[in-house]
């Protein structure tokens, strides 16, 4: 059985997808991209992904241990990149890794003992590929931000956080973001668009003038004012901006439904008397869609990008957000650390021109007038 | 007057208007109105099927919708089983669609292309009954059935099926709530003239199997013929004349429907070498002016004085006929001079 049922016209917009191989390929970085920071948890942790102590497994990734379990002296979390706890873990809790954690780590590798007492059940750590967490601040580093090294392969920002780090989770934030923006404001937009359009008349008068007020608010400024009111966090902020963003929307669909509102099938479902709300959303609703689809990466970049602005300016996430718009401004603060401003750069050109490329064949593949090989 | 039955008929229109107003400028500010269907009266009886002729233009759609409230009439009343129905709104007026539907001229455009067929019949039982699942499946073969459409066609596109079978899916779903009263708009107008037999013959038979009354409103007067007992001959919104279909082919009283009729072509060579002809000279005055007096004295052949003065009821004149024209006496015969023989 086939996974999903698509009809002629479904498929034939599949094989245009297809077709486009720029679009097809940014189609499969992009996801392939994603994925991997959407498990951004599982790439870059300051936690292992599992270890084994005294025989037990132990996944702290998920779990909660203190570092008394591992015989320490602390029952607050194990900070496992600590040289004491890996040395702890290592040897099976030799007391002395809180003395001397690096001697008795060498002597572990070099005489499989530990303090002289030979190690009968030698734990071992799994760490994600890269041990740093994007609030993981690494205090071995003498200078921030420090250049690319083997540690950190894109070097550390002024808080000596490790920026792939920063960058893969900041990558999930600013794409989960857009992607939400665009889904409430999609939701809105096509509601109020489809209103307006099908009534008509009145409703559609005077839902117009609310619309072009709406549309000339000084967003940033309200949320910049807003802002200085609420601590802002994620929600918030993707309900602001979807707030100021479904206006766009509401012309297209307007439009579409005006059209289609006197198409025969729909008077045809008006004399079966087919209620307004039935009408509109199976009748009338898959017209629109196409226009929606037209207007939805402008939306979506639009939102990474007004997410990216905030935050330069300071104004978006708080800081204990990883951001790329914060990136950017440490770039543009330190000038004498160019890895800072480049990678903030490349990440934007890199996610920003998939998704453009991506909806560009997209959009191509949904209209029936362009022609294809 | 339709003497025919005892007592209120399935369906009765009694000056009914349809004005589309012609709006200008930002403030919608009316400057006038289409006068698409002006002061219609007519009955059809149960069983019956009323046609309804005329030139494109001429208000037989508007009329058709305007009784199955697509659009608002502007004023008279239409009573649906001696029940007023004009002024029904909302919920009301969706609780009567299940006894009045209709067929639509573009089966094409009728039906949407993103539906299933089995979804479309469906459509109107998922409304407005609370049929479950099953019941709606076996409700929608009966009905492929009844409209001679192969069960397996359910699950097929409309775009997947030629015209004439497409009409015949209109045709199902618009039975599918057992309507007592059907306004068939030009139903066979976008078919081959091969698949017009077809469907006309459909539509006969499903009235004979249902009980089904109609309101054939069509612009081809060898169709009507056929299939309906009564016919009306409307122009620029008004009803010219109104009778039972053989006297009103045989000798129209009308100077109008005599043009009409004259236009018809017959298939027997002979006759249609003798047949006479008349040519209307000048177009359709536009519905939004329509000439003062009666409306068809710009084109009129016998036109006088008082017909560019006065409007003309529509009067009966014998035999259940009734004529708008200053020449037809009422109650009586025909002006002399109007006479225009077709036989055939």
């Amino acid at each position: 059985m086939r996974l999903l049922h698509l009809n002629a016209l479904q498929r034939r917009r599949l094989a245009n997808f297809k077709a486009n191989r720029r679009a097809f390929w940014s189609f499969w970085i992009f996801l392939a991209v994603f994925l991997i920071t959407l498990c951004a948890e599982f790439v870059a942790n300051d936690k292992p992904l599992l270890l084994s102590y005294r025989g037990e497994l132990y996944m702290p990734i998920f779990s909660f241990h203190s570092e008394a379990e591992f015989g320490g002296e602390f029952q607050t979390e194990a900070e496992y990149n600590a040289p004491e706890v890996i040395c702890l873990i290592r040897t099976g809790g030799a007391e002395a890794c809180l003395d001397d954690p690096e001697g008795i780590l060498a002597e572990a590798r070099e005489h499989g003992t530990a303090a002289g007492v030979p190690i009968t059940d030698p734990g071992w750590i799994l760490w994600p590929p890269i041990p740093y967490s994007y609030n993981t601040i690494n205090y071995e580093v003498s200078t921030a931000p420090s250049p690319p090294d083997r540690n950190h392969w894109l070097g550390t920002d002024d808080q000596t956080r490790d920026v792939v780090a920063r960058v893969i989770y900041g990558f999930r934030i600013s794409v989960l973001f857009a992607l939400l923006v665009a889904v409430i404001s999609s939701v809105i937009g096509i509601a109020a668009g489809a209103v307006q359009g099908y009534f008509g008349g009145w409703v559609d008068l005077t839902f117009q003038r609310v619309v072009e007020i709406w549309s000339n608010m000084p967003s940033l400024y309200i949320i910049i004012i807003l802002s200085a009111l609420f601590t802002m966090n994620f929600w918030l902020l993707t309900l602001l901006i979807a707030f100021f963003s479904w206006t766009s929307l509401v012309g297209v669909v307007r439009a579409e439904f005006l059209r289609a509102r006197n198409f025969e099938y729909v008077r045809a479902a008006r004399a079966l008397g087919v209620g307004d709300w039935t009408i509109m959303f199976r009748h009338l609703l898959p017209n629109a869609m196409v226009a929606t689809l037209t207007l939805l990466p402008f939306i979506i970049t639009g939102a990474i990008g007004g997410l990216a602005a905030l935050d330069f300016l300071g104004l978006g996430l708080p800081p204990s957000y990883p951001s790329l718009g914060e990136l950017a401004l440490q770039g543009k603060n330190r000038l004498n650390a160019p890895w800072l401003g480049f990678t903030a750069f490349f990440t934007f050109a890199f996610m920003l021109s998939l998704l453009v490329f991506i909806f560009e064949g997209i959009r191509d593949a949904f209209d029936p007038r362009k022609t294809f090989r | 007057m339709t003497p025919e039955t005892a007592g209120e008929p399935l369906l009765r229109v009694e000056g009914l208007k349809v004005h589309f107003p012609v709006t200008r400028g930002l403030l919608r500010r009316r400057v006038g109105a289409v006068r698409a269907v002006d002061d219609v009266s007519f009955d059809i009886a149960a069983g019956e099927t009323l046609g309804l002729v005329g030139e494109s233009g001429c208000g037989k759609s508007s009329t058709g919708r305007a009784i199955l409230r697509l659009y608002a009439p502007t004023a008279g009343s239409v009573r649906l089983e001696g029940r007023e129905i004009s002024r029904l709104d909302g919920r009301e007026l969706r609780a009567l669609r299940p006894r009045m539907q209709m067929i639509f001229q573009d089966p094409q455009a009728s039906l949407n292309p993103r539906m299933t067929v089995g979804s479309i019949i469906a459509e109107p039982l998922r409304e407005h009954t609370g049929m479950g699942r099953e019941e709606i499946r076996a409700r929608v073969q009966e009905l492929l059935d009844a409209v001679g459409l192969a069960r397996a066609y359910a699950s097929r596109y409309p775009h997947e099926f030629s015209g004439g079978q497409r009409q015949r899916i209109g045709i199902a779903r618009a039975l599918a709530l057992n309507p007592k009263f059907i306004v068939c708009d030009e139903p066979i107008a976008a078919l081959d003239v091969s698949i017009q037999a077809q469907v006309v013959n459909l539509l006969e038979d499903l009235q004979e199997q249902f009980g089904l009354t109609y309101l054939f409103i069509s612009h081809d007067l060898s169709m009507v013929r056929h299939l309906a007992r009564r016919v009306a001959v409307m122009y620029l919104g008004r009803i010219m004349e109104l009778g039972p279909r053989d006297p009103l082919y045989a000798r129209p009283l009308h100077p109008y429907s005599a043009a009409l009729l004259s236009a018809v072509p017959s298939p027997d060579p002979e006759l249609e070498a003798r047949r006479e002809r008349i040519v209307l000279r000048g177009d359709v005055p536009s519905p939004r002016h329509p000439p003062e007096g009666c409306v068809f004295s710009t084109r009129c052949p016998k036109v006088f004085d008082r017909c560019r003065r006065e409007i003309p009821a529509l009067r009966a004149a014998g035999q259940g006929r009734r004529v708008a024209c200053h020449l037809v006496e009422p109650e009586g015969e025909p002006g002399p001079d109007i006479q225009q023989r077709r036989s055939g």
